[in-house]
């Protein structure tokens, strides 16, 4: 990893971290507040591809672990890593390297409906894949419960899907990170 | 004022800094396919060299030249004979960077932790490493601040703890780009004195005429391009009405 | 950055990093596997004491990290009490609770530093794929430093904003940050290189 990465990484989890400050936005006809946390997950992915991606919001759980207190309600340290909830939080790297893959493998036609695919695939389907069942596990309720409790968040996140993608496709036009491998590489 | 050599011992017991000359043999470079360089020949030997010119000139591209930071797409570029092309990590040890803004280098959440950084990458000994920073804190006036968050320093101060963390190190020569821009009047004024009194050679880049009035040579961009090449009092007043 | 580091000198304190987290970890797994009453109100129980009585630690820094779960935890009660039953609900919910109170003694009594040493050492054998462990402590420091650096550039993109007469448009302060931070990425990752932090072999020039 060349030293820029390491400064992609670092930053993003910072800016992941920033967006957990953010005031929750109530949205009309949608039950529960949004945060723009996993706003952050899904433009992670989106604007630095799989691996940086995935690795700035492991470095930025780590932070969380280490006992700063960064997620959006207020929380740090081990505990939210071992409450009913964890799944969500652990299925944050594995979301963002998904949105990061499709984002590659689009990358040439990006655009806002490529990029909706891939935060809908990755920043919905891959995060409540992961969360729905450990929670079920973790707190002894069937799985259709747990699916049941985190319906309330869907549309707060397709909506967040569709901010990101709307914001990825401008990054991109403006500063575009992701290099594919074929393309000449820049120097400097 | 004269500042202490960092991390040479006591002061008038250390032996001269040895020079570090820079020598560019036909340099070009391009970005893509965008040429901001164009057959760049010189060589630095003086202590005090200012760097003028347009925005987009070429200023920051050459001064990366200088220490790695950007290798030339044609040409050469050499450190005291070393090519920086296949030498950067010693060619950057001789010449230290000092960036414009100053949030882009602090790495370190704290004042001293921060000095230290450079340190602990050449694998100093700890207790060595605690010495110099404590006599670079010192010298910058940040030994007050040691254990502050840099990001609750003055834009002034942290332009000096940029600075201390890169001199800390003990380069030979110092690339400054333009390292007032972001500053007050009083703190380039400081920064300029800091410069001013530097045993080291110094490059600095700069849209601030004033600071090159000492200066042994100053080089005027233009596209590219030396237009000018000279002491200051050739190439200053030349920039000056080349600008209308 | 506030931690949730509470200095002292306990003998909770003093335990070795790795030692405190094994026993998280162990406790994780034995609730799970074993999930009776008795077993997991003797873990509450221990929990407890290690924390306040051994490591003397105030309630209140146990409770900053329960309050972030507590609602979910009682609603957790309700669910259990409607579907399955009372003793099969406070197995769950106890046991979750064990688990936070035992990760926040862990948190409270652990310097960053040491758990940072923790996490490199655990990522020692990833060492032979090309992952450095030293590097997690940097990009740690790295975060930390630029968390109000980003919030700042936040603030200040939306008071030019406000100037110029928007209000509240969160998409349209995001681009200009992120454009902003990526340049910001950029110098950072020269200043890196110009401070000496890449050990790697220099770069090839890629066309001659
Ligand atoms: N990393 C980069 N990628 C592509 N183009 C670049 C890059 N860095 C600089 N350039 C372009 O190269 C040209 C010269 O830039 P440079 O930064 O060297 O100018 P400068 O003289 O320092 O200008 P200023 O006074 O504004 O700092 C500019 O047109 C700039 O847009
Ligand atoms: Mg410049």
């Amino acid at each position: 990893m060349k030293t820029r990465d390491l400064a992609y990484v670092a930053l993003f989890a910072a800016i992941v971290a920033v967006l957990g400050q953010f005031p929750p936005v109530p949205v009309p006809g949608i039950p529960v507040p949004i945060t723009a946390q996993t706003l952050g997950v899904m433009l992670a992915g989106s604007v630095l591809g799989a691996r940086r991606g995935a690795l700035a919001l492991l470095l930025f759980l780590t932070v969380v672990a280490l006992g700063v207190p960064l997620l959006a309600s207020g929380a740090g340290g081990l505990g939210v890593f071992v409450g009913p909830t964890a799944g969500y939080l652990y299925s944050w790297p594995v979301a963002a390297f998904v949105i990061g893959w499709l984002t590659e493998r689009f990358w040439r036609r990006y655009n806002l409906a490529w990029a909706l695919v891939a935060n809908l695939i990755g920043g919905i389907a891959v995060i409540y894949a992961i969360g729905i069942p450990f929670t079920s596990l973790y707190a002894d309720i069937p799985l259709s419960a747990s699916a049941v409790g985190a319906l309330a968040f869907v549309p707060g996140d397709v909506v967040k899907a569709v901010a990101a993608s709307v914001v990825a496709v401008a990054v991109r036009r403006a500063y575009p990170v992701i290099e594919l491998p074929t393309r000449r590489a820049t120097a400097g | 004022m004269r500042w202490g050599r960092p991390g040479a011992g006591a002061a008038g017991t250390a032996p001269p800094l040895p020079r570090t000359d820079v020598e560019l043999r036909e340099v070009t470079h391009a970005y893509g396919d965008r040429t901001v360089l164009t057959g760049v020949s010189l060589t630095l030997t003086e202590s005090r060299i200012g760097v003028i010119g347009a925005n987009g000139s070429g200023k920051s591209t050459f001064a990366r030249l200088l220490n790695g930071l950007v290798v030339p797409t044609a040409g050469t570029v050499l450190v005291d004979g070393l090519d920086t092309r296949t030498q950067a990590r010693e060619v950057r040890r001789r010449v230290g960077f000092v960036f414009q803004d100053p949030d882009a280098q602090i790495v370190h959440p704290t004042v001293a932790e921060d000095v230290a950084f450079g340190l602990t990458n050449q694998g100093v000994p700890a207790g060595e490493i605690a010495r110099r920073v404590d006599e670079v804190l010192v010298a910058y006036g940040l030994d007050g601040h040691r254990d502050h968050p840099a990001h609750l320093l003055s834009g002034g101060q942290k332009q000096l703890l940029a600075i201390a963390g890169v001199l800390v190190m003990a380069p030979q020569r110092v690339v400054f780009d333009e390292p007032t821009t972001l500053l007050d009047l009083r703190n380039t004024r400081r920064v300029a004195r800091v410069v001013d009194g530097l045993e080291q050679d110094v490059v600095v880049v700069t849209h601030h005429l004033e600071l090159l009035a000492g200066f042994d040579r100053v080089l005027v961009f233009e596209d590219g391009r030396v237009a000018a090449d000279g002491t200051p009092a050739e190439t200053v007043p030349w920039y000056v009405a080349r600008c209308g | 950055m506030l931690s949730l580091y509470r200095p002292g000198t306990s003998p909770v304190h003093r335990a070795r990093a790795g030692l405190k987290l094994a026993g998280l970890a162990a406790l994780g797994t034995g609730l799970f596997a074993v999930p009776r009453i008795e077993v997991v109100l003797a873990a509450l129980a221990a929990v407890l004491a290690t924390g306040l009585l051994l490591g003397r630690l105030p309630a209140g820094a146990l409770w900053a990290q329960v309050r972030p779960v507590w609602l979910l935890l009682a609603g957790l009660f309700g669910f259990h009490l409607l579907v399955t039953d009372a003793l099969t609900g406070t197995v769950a919910v106890l046991r979750l609770l064990a688990l936070v109170l035992a990760a926040a003694v862990v948190t409270a009594t652990t310097r960053v530093t040491e758990l940072v040493a923790v996490v490199e050492w655990l990522l020692r054998p990833l060492e032979v794929v090309g992952v450095r462990p030293a590097r997690v402590g940097l990009l740690v420091a790295m975060t930390l430093r630029f968390i109000p650096v980003v919030a700042e550039r936040a603030a200040r993109i939306r008071e030019a904003q406000a100037a110029r007469g928007a209000s509240g448009v969160r998409l349209g302060l995001l681009v200009p940050l992120l454009v902003q931070v990526l340049q910001l990425a950029h110098t950072l990752g020269e200043a890196l290189d110009a401070r000496g932090a890449d050990d790697v072999p220099v770069r090839r020039p890629r066309r001659a």
